[in-house]
């Protein structure tokens, strides 16, 4: 059965009948037949997740470069939109303290230029952060790149003529249907994928393999990391600004560096080096967020109220898991595989194979 | 002809002066071979020919061009490719993929065309695999190519860096220690697969060896360093005779 499942034509047919299946599911959501806004919510969060995630993925598990600026080339990406997207009318009301810049105050963008504005803008200031900072090596990077998203949150939390300082910019206009952000999720799910399979690609692994060895093959370090930080920055750019029309505001407190370790442990769980791997992970770490609200709200047990459960504590359960993963489960769910037919096809067989020594025998 | 000139190469870290005033050519289509005892100097000679460190004093030469100060990448770049005393191959990818990424430096595509796939890079992108692949088939490696290349066994892995190496274009092959691990058959092994990649791509081979035997079997031309001294040079016979080396090795290092 399993060999007759692994030639190519099944693998096609299952390959159309999953993407079938998968706009299917997102298309009921979309309406409300069995949708509601809260799914919705949760799901187009998930989206977002999985675009920074594999930003972050691509520079820190494909090019083997320890960065934590994820946070801040979102809130790139998400100011460009809040500011530019925002109708004119309302930016009067919105800037009330300090009035908007008024070069700034007189353009309105449509979503998806502002978007992309957003990724570009976040691109080029990682070329120019990236450029003295992509010297450094590990723990050094992590830090110098922490440090750069903080720098972005506080210049928010100031500049006030331009992102209303700490009150931030409300009334976004929000995206009406669901296929915006899955849309922009699974085209840059592909564009990553098609470059990590490339030239390109191959040459950043080489830089997170082995670097010395990689220079000494002809790569310029520099250009590639420049480059791999870049293009992350972009696709993080491009979730910053997804959020911020799924939120309909932006404050600089969204930003907070705390952000990035959530994408640190969705490209861990999932498999540094794994682009699947990592999609799979977004999902589930976004919808066990969720779940885990429940440990922040009081419980009662047998009419004992339970001191622990309380707001954020689902952060302490998140972080022990996270710890847990860390020693136990260090290559996360793929590793550097990738999930494929064949992937699943294996583990069914070495599955039933360990089971059946018992189970099969007739 | 020389290819490869070293001028008056000091190198000094710090207080220690590691490579002391070395004057070295290496004649175009030649196997020379630089030995020494260990800590002799001689894969900081090296490094200061492939760029990993830029020389304190002197400069050099390859092909009548000054590449002093040059960075590793640029100087691959310019035809001399090397490999490493410990192995540095891309340990978890496969034994293609190795050889596509020592391609890389010679492709034009940039990365935008390469991700959306546009007619030219899918192009570039053919014929690096076919580059790739008859490469493999000439060094007898294209069945492993699928392997990842910490699988392959030691002395597979010596070969696959030096192919690595030669897939970058590369006219000057420097080749740190390319024996070293290896027993009696391999090393008579690797002597005649340097002989034959040397007449078969045309190239200039430069080498640091403990091997005696290797050294003076393929050596045209030794030169020896201690204490980062360069003491004699000349054939395998002048060297083998020179007092100087005789009393820089006695008692010192013996391999056995």
């Amino acid at each position: 059965m399993m060999d007759k499942l692994n030639n190519k034509k099944t693998k096609l047919y299952m390959n159309i009948l999953l993407i079938a299946l998968f706009a299917a599911i997102i298309i009921l959501l979309d309406t409300d037949t069995i949708g509601d806004n809260y799914i919705r919510r949760v799901l187009n969060l998930s989206a977002i997740y999985t675009i920074v995630s594999l930003s972050m993925n691509l520079v820190n598990g494909f090019t083997g470069l320890f960065s934590l600026g994820q946070a801040g080339f979102m809130a790139i990406g998400a100011y460009t939109v809040a500011i530019f997207t925002v109708p004119l009318a309302e930016r009067a009301k919105i800037f009330y303290v300090v009035p908007q810049n008024p070069v700034l105050a007189q353009i309105e963008l449509p979503f998806a230029i502002a978007l992309v504005l957003g990724g570009l803008l976040a691109a080029l200031i990682a070329v120019l952060i990236g450029m003295p900072v992509l010297r450094l090596k590990s723990d050094y990077l992590a830090i110098a790149t922490l440090g750069f998203s903080e720098i972005i949150r506080i210049i928010l939390t100031n500049a006030k003529s331009i992102s209303n300082g700490a009150l931030g910019i409300k009334g976004i206009p929000q995206m009406p249907t669901m296929w915006v952000f899955f849309g922009v999720a699974i085209l840059s799910v592909v564009l990553i994928w098609l470059l990590i399979d490339s030239s390109y690609g191959r040459a950043f692994k080489a830089i997170r393999e082995d670097e010395i060895a990689a220079e000494a093959m002809g790569i310029s370090l520099f250009k590639h990391k420049v480059m791999s930080f870049a293009i992350g920055a972009f696709f993080a750019g491009i979730g910053g600004g997804l959020l911020a029309s799924l939120l309909a505001t932006v404050d600089p407190k969204q930003f907070y560096f705390t952000v990035t370790y959530n994408f640190l442990l969705i490209i861990v769980l999932g498999g540094m080096g794994s682009i699947s791997g990592t999609v799979i992970a977004s999902f589930v770490v976004t919808a066990g967020l969720e779940v885990l609200r429940f440990f922040d709200d009081p419980l009662t047990l047998f009419g004992v109220t339970i001191p622990i459960f309380r707001p954020g504590f689902r952060m302490v359960i998140f972080s022990l898991l996270l710890m847990l993963l860390v020693l136990f489960f260090r290559n996360g769910l793929l590793g550097q595989k990738e999930l494929s037919w064949n992937l699943i096809f294996d583990w069914f067989k070495r599955k039933s194979k360990r089971t059946g020594k018992g189970g099969t025998a007739q | 002809m020389s290819i490869l000139k070293i001028n008056n190469v000091t190198m000094q870290f710090g207080g220690v002066t590691a490579v002391n005033n070395l004057n070295i050519e290496v004649q175009e289509g030649k196997i020379e071979a630089l030995i020494g005892p260990n800590g002799a100097g001689k894969t900081t000679a090296f490094n200061v020919i492939t760029g990993v460190y830029s020389p304190t004093k002197g400069n050099v030469i390859y092909k009548d061009e000054n590449i002093t100060g040059l960075t590793p990448d640029k100087i691959t770049k310019k035809g001399i490719a090397r490999t490493f005393q410990n192995i540095r191959l891309f340990k978890n990818l496969t034994v293609l993929d190795n050889i596509l990424i020592a391609n890389h430096l010679r492709l034009n595509s940039n990365f935008l065309s390469c991700t959306l796939r546009l007619p030219w890079s899918n192009r570039e992108e053919r014929q690096m695999r076919e580059k790739s692949e008859m490469l493999l088939d000439k060094l007898g490696l294209l069945g492993l190519k699928n392997e990842t290349a910490h699988s392959l066994p030691y002395g597979e892995q010596r070969k696959l860096e030096i192919a690595r190496a030669l897939a970058t274009d590369a006219k000057l092959l420097l080749l740190d220690e390319p024996a070293a691990g290896m027993n009696p058959s391999e090393t008579m092994e690797l002597s005649s697969f340097i002989h034959t990649i040397r007449d078969e791509f045309n190239l200039t081979i430069f080498m640091i060896e403990h091997h005696m035997d290797l050294v003076m079997e393929i050596s045209e031309k030794i030169y020896v360093l201690d204490f980062g001294q360069l003491i004699a040079k000349g054939s395998a016979n002048e060297v083998k005779n020179n007092q100087r080396v005789i009393e820089a090795y006695l008692g010192v290092e013996e391999d056995a």
